[in-house]
């Protein structure tokens, strides 16, 4: 794998080892590459009992009556649990609206919705109690796209609803919709020299994490509950658990256990609500572990999407204007549904510079699967259709699509179709030129030393499907925008605590947040920030949970920059009262106690000029320092629901891909050789993560290019593949070469001025895909991911 | 669920006898996929993991007598010379992981369309062997599979082993999926040339209720290489006759749409596959008579 460009040394902050810039190394990897790492689903109570949850059958129908007396009378059965069993009056929970049941009322509205949940003291037992549990359906008619969701008469998914998006929606089951007006696209059209359309569809992709959805509720002796488990964000969780239960949250104490992947699909609740239920009506402790098939109807979604495209430009290449309708597919529960509808809209123009616009996104409300958060979150389903246009209008003008790229792209200054200003580094240009102007992987790359054929370097892999006959090689660019952090007005601060003391005479550092630790890294950077901050070596990570403030969700590439922000800033208040302390006991000893710029490094309190002044261990004895506080960054405003202006992100992250592909233009089948990308992360915190971020985003990219769907029967909404055997995700061979160039080019609004990097990969790569598959074999291919039947006409 | 541990051949066929509905379990690669799912809930499992004899095999003058429980792993190191094409197949089967436990025996109790063992076994030609208290009976592969996850298992009876021609000219064996490893055929194709009976078998996977040999299309081509003169002289196919071979290959199948991939695709793709199939064991052949080695 070959890396150029990437950062090693330490650019800015402190000197102290293990600081910021370091490609310190996690402190979970050597035991997850082991199997020794502890997942949520590993944990194990004395005398616990085992949740199991009983699911419809159908994707929309009328509950007549639910019989749970065969369950109940199964040996081995503590609980048998239906709607009507609820504690409170709090009966539904939500991300954003409060529409999703704990279990099933009166109806169920998806393939796969809870309607019963067992506890029993084997996990068999309990499947099988549940099996017994006897529900009378009435099938109801279904609801799977635009056309059906909005014809007259059509059933709808929610009929009372009282959500904040209920009032201005053209449609019952539009779960939100958001235009972007600006300027005056049909007078622009005029200007057009060439008009492309084009409509594009994007298959359901799930986020596939590894650790299937599982957590263990252990009652306590106050009446409240303890609860740990595999999450994204321990406070809302929280918020929408402890009502349910009829609990103050204090009484509902959250613990972040082992999480195996999250990628979005545990930003919604699954079964933590069902085991705390099932641990305070049986007073044991419940453990749930969903298997894989029971996953895939555990976690929401990507939305699918339908994309219609019209972009104008001139002959010396200018675009002139874009007309586009984006539907996206929310399934039955709103989820994150409302925020994608605003991400995809807001980003529906792509990284360039279009001044007249008339953009409309909406979600539906059907009875496919529900669908809400995935990383790239909206603006991947966009860049897909955006870049195939791109490429459309370069072939009309007979322009290089990199070339034509460039000409339009946007840069710092530029303002976008929400009328906000990008106010920091938007390198799209530079990062097209960078990809562009890699050497090529040779051709015939499969032909060994001997001149036969290695399969594993062809389409088909050791399947063995061809030696060279039908292959043709592809190349494509594209390059995506995604927004960073939570937007619209969203109050998305974080917390964290800090403390200083000395410990066996060498000062140490706690750091408490309450983040979410998915995989992304987020335990090694922030040490590396307690270490840069305050001069320590030794930095102690606390657990997540809800006894410290909430650090949002780790989600929307947010968390390096706001929980992040949040260490660095406590870090600063708690290094102004150590100093404070060192004044006090030493300010007479040595004038620049009082008057120069002063820094903690390797224990010591030093002058900018590195004179050092006092050892912490003298500065603080047995004292010690200890803060929590919260941290925002800078405040964003709603997007106006008639004409979408207003200022509602916090920050872009830009990645550019080229994609080389080798295809078996007779089977259909691709081979990815190599994937590209450039990407401009503001400051590598710590570059061997950021390297793993950018490549696993883009092989998740890559994996909706040409493998990953749900597939969902369009007459019945049920699914018809969760599972691994025909659910494909990547294997080792079909994740090309990555070769990763990272530009650092700060932001100076940002901690450090870093940009968050992690989603913005996985919007590029695809559409980078796809237009090396049409570039190999002439094909106009609209939709994703791109299946052997599209690529041979059967 | 009774758990049944014969600890000797006779034993297990014994307990067979005894318990016609035991499901026999040797790697688990894929009964106990069945039962994690609940898809099977068999009321005996009989472990078939204490008889050594099942784990071997041996290299005869005209065969291979394969063991039913001979890992995919052992046939890839050991067997690439006398089964080339069954080495290719074992290749393409689940992961690492799977190859070490997973086994022909297992391919073909399940009897599944689209396990990869069935056209490498048509195409090479192969026996079953199959006893039960009754008595040993040999049942040749084609005869096999009577249906989608069906075969001519007698209740009683049990897989004891597979005798399989060894090769006396090239093998090949392709199979699409729509992931480069570790996943299941759409479909797939088997071919050996058996220079020594001057005859060409074929082996189709996934693209009907059972996998089948495409008769017609070894009919075609045995007749038209005879005609030819081809096994003498060694030279190229003519085009014409590889794309009747093909169509032909196509034409044998009966397959559906589903979730992995449409009829159409399947029929065009093993016509693909039989053509290109046909050209690399053509091309070992004109290169040294008798290549026993698949090429990849």
């Amino acid at each position: 794998m070959a890396t150029t460009g990437t950062p090693t040394d330490i650019t800015q902050g402190s000197r102290t080892k293990g600081g910021i810039g370091e490609s310190t190394l996690r402190p979970d990897g050597t035991l997850k590459v082991t199997g020794e790492f502890a997942y949520s689903s590993d944990m194990w109570h004395e005398d616990m009992l085992w949740g199991h949850t009983l699911r419809s059958t159908v994707a929309h129908a009328e509950i007549r009556s639910i019989d749970t007396a065969e369950a109940l009378a199964t040996p081995g059965v503590y609980a048998v649990l239906t709607h009507d069993d609820l504690p409170t009056e709090v009966k539904r929970y939500g991300l954003e609206f409060q529409d999703t049941p704990v279990l099933a009322h009166g109806k169920v509205r998806h393939h796969g919705e809870p309607v019963a949940i067992v506890a029993a003291d084997h996990p068999e037992t309990a499947r099988r109690a549940a099996a017994k549990i006897r529900i009378d359906y009435a099938d109801l008619p279904v609801v799977t796209d635009e056309a059906s969701a909005t014809a007259e008469g059509a059933p709808l998914v929610h009929e009372h609803r009282d959500d904040h998006h209920a009032d201005h929606v053209p449609h019952p089951n539009i779960v939100h919709r958001q235009p972007i007006v600006r300027g005056d696209a049909d007078r622009a059209a005029e200007r057009a020299d060439v008009i492309v359309s084009g409509e594009y569809v994007f298959g359901m992709q799930d986020q596939a994490f590894l650790g299937p959805e599982s957590g263990l509720a252990v009652p306590g002796e106050d009446g409240g509950v303890d609860l740990y488990v595999a999450t994204q964000w321990l406070h809302s969780d929280l918020r929408q658990i402890a009502p349910v239960l009829g609990l103050p949250e204090e009484k509902v104490r959250m613990t972040l256990s082992g999480v195996g992947g999250a990628f979005g699909g545990r930003e919604d609740l699954s079964m933590q609500i069902h085991a705390c239920l099932l641990a305070l009506r049986t007073g044991k402790p419940v453990k749930i572990v969903y298997n894989r098939f029971e996953s895939f109807f555990g976690h929401v979604h990507r939305h699918p999407a339908k994309l219609w495209y019209e972009h104008g430009a001139t002959k010396d290449g200018k675009l002139t204007h874009l007309k586009c309708r984006i539907v996206l597919d929310g399934g039955a529960y709103a989820s994150a549904s409302p925020a994608v509808v605003g991400n995809a809209s807001s980003l529906s123009v792509g990284p360039y510079v279009v001044e007249d616009v008339d953009i409309e996104a909406l979600a539906l409300y059907t009875n496919n699967p529900p669908c809400g958060a995935m990383r790239g979150f909206g603006a991947v389903q966009a860049c897909f259709a955006y870049e195939a246009q791109m490429d459309k209008l370069a072939a009309r003008l007979d322009m290089d699509p990199v070339e034509f790229r460039r000409l339009n792209a946007m840069e710092q200054g530029t303002l976008l179709p929400t009328g906000q200003r990008v106010d920091s580094p938007a390198p799209v240009a530079e990062l097209l030129r960078r990809v562009k102007a890699r050497p090529m992987p040779p051709e015939r790359q499969w032909l060994t030393a001997g001149e036969a054929a290695d399969v594993r370097a062809l389409p088909g892999g050791l399947s063995n499907t061809t030696h060279g006959e039908g292959v043709v090689r592809g190349v494509g660019y594209a390059v995506g925008i995604k927004n960073v952090g939570f937007s619209e007005g969203f109050d998305d601060y974080s917390t964290a605590r800090v403390r200083m003391e000395v410990v066996g005479g060498e000062p140490v550092v706690t750091v408490h947040t309450a983040m979410a630790e998915v995989g992304q890294g987020g335990v090694t950077v922030h040490a590396q920030i307690a270490r840069t901050e305050l001069g320590v070596a030794q930095v102690t990570i606390q657990p997540a949970d809800t006894r410290v403030g909430s650090a949002g969700s780790t989600s929307a590439s947010r968390q390096t920059y706001v929980t992040g922000g949040a260490v660095k800033n406590t870090c600063e208040h708690v290094r102004e009262q150590v100093l404070e302390i060192g004044r006090a006991k030493f300010g007479t000893y040595h004038p620049a106690w009082a008057t120069a710029e002063l820094l903690l490094e390797s224990g010591k309190v030093v002058t900018d000029g590195g004179e050092v002044l006092a050892d912490l261990v003298d500065v603080l004895e047995s004292e010690s320092v200890d803060l929590e506080l919260r941290w925002r960054h800078r405040p964003t405003e709603a997007f106006d629901l008639r004409t979408g202006q207003g200022n509602g992100h916090v920050q872009y992250s830009f990645a550019a891909h080229r994609a080389v592909v080798e295809v078996d233009t007779e089977l259909g089948l691709v081979k990815v050789i190599e994937l590209a990308v450039a990407q401009d992360v503001g400051k590598a915190l710590n570059p061997l993560s950021v390297l793993g971020q950018i490549q696993g985003g883009t092989t998740q990219g890559l994996g909706v290019a040409v493998m990953e769907e749900i597939i969902v029967d369009p007459r019945t909404a049920k699914v018809r593949n969760p599972s691994f055997t025909d659910y494909l995700i990547p294997t080792i061979l079909d994740t090309p070469t990555i070769p990763v160039d990272v530009l650092e080019l700060a932001d100076e609004h940002a901690p450090y001025g870093l940009r968050g990097i992690g989603e913005a990969p996985t919007l590029s790569s695809t559409p980078a895909v796809l237009a090396a598959i049409r570039d190999a074999t002439g094909l106009e291919l609209n939709r994703t991911p791109v299946r052997p039947e599209h690529l041979t006409g059967t | 669920m009774d758990f049944l541990r014969p600890a000797a051949w006779e034993e297990a066929l014994a307990a067979k006898a005894e318990h016609p509905t035991a499901v026999p379990i040797a790697g688990g690669t894929d009964v106990m996929v069945e039962i994690n799912f609940d898809h099977r809930r068999p009321e005996y499992l009989m472990d078939l993991n204490r008889i050594g004899e099942l784990s071997e095999w041996a290299v005869g003058e005209e065969h291979v007598r394969l063991g039913a429980s001979v890992p995919y792993t052992r046939i890839m190191e050991h067997l690439r010379t006398e089964l080339p094409g069954l080495a290719l197949a074992s290749h393409t089967v689940g992961s690492p992981q799977i190859r070490n436990r997973g086994s022909v025996g297992g391919n073909l109790g399940a009897a599944s369309p689209a396990g990869d063992a069935h056209p490498a076994l048509l195409s090479a030609g192969a026996e079953v062997e199959v006893e039960s208290v009754r008595g040993v009976r040999r049942i040749p592969v084609e005869d096999f599979y009577t249906g989608v996850k069906r075969n001519a298992l007698a209740p009683d009876e049990l897989i004891k082993a597979v005798l399989i021609k060894k090769a006396s000219g090239p093998q090949q064996f392709s199979k699409v999926g729509t992931r480069n490893a570790m996943v299941i055929a759409v479909c797939a194709f088997g071919i050996a040339l058996h220079p020594d009976t001057r005859t060409v078998k074929t082996g189709i996977g996934s693209a009907a209720p059972t996998p089948l040999r495409a008769r017609a299309a070894e009919d075609f081509l045995n007749a038209a290489l005879e005609e030819g003169g081809f096994w003498e002289s060694g030279k190229v196919i003519t085009p014409s006759v590889a794309k009747q071979f093909a169509a032909l290959a196509s034409g044998a199948c009966n397959p559906i749409d589903d979730v992995r991939g449409t009829a159409k695709y399947r029929r065009h793709a093993v016509g693909i596959m039989a053509r290109r199939t046909l050209g690399w064991t053509w091309e070992q052949y004109r290169a040294t008579g008798t290549t026993l080695e698949g090429a990849a």
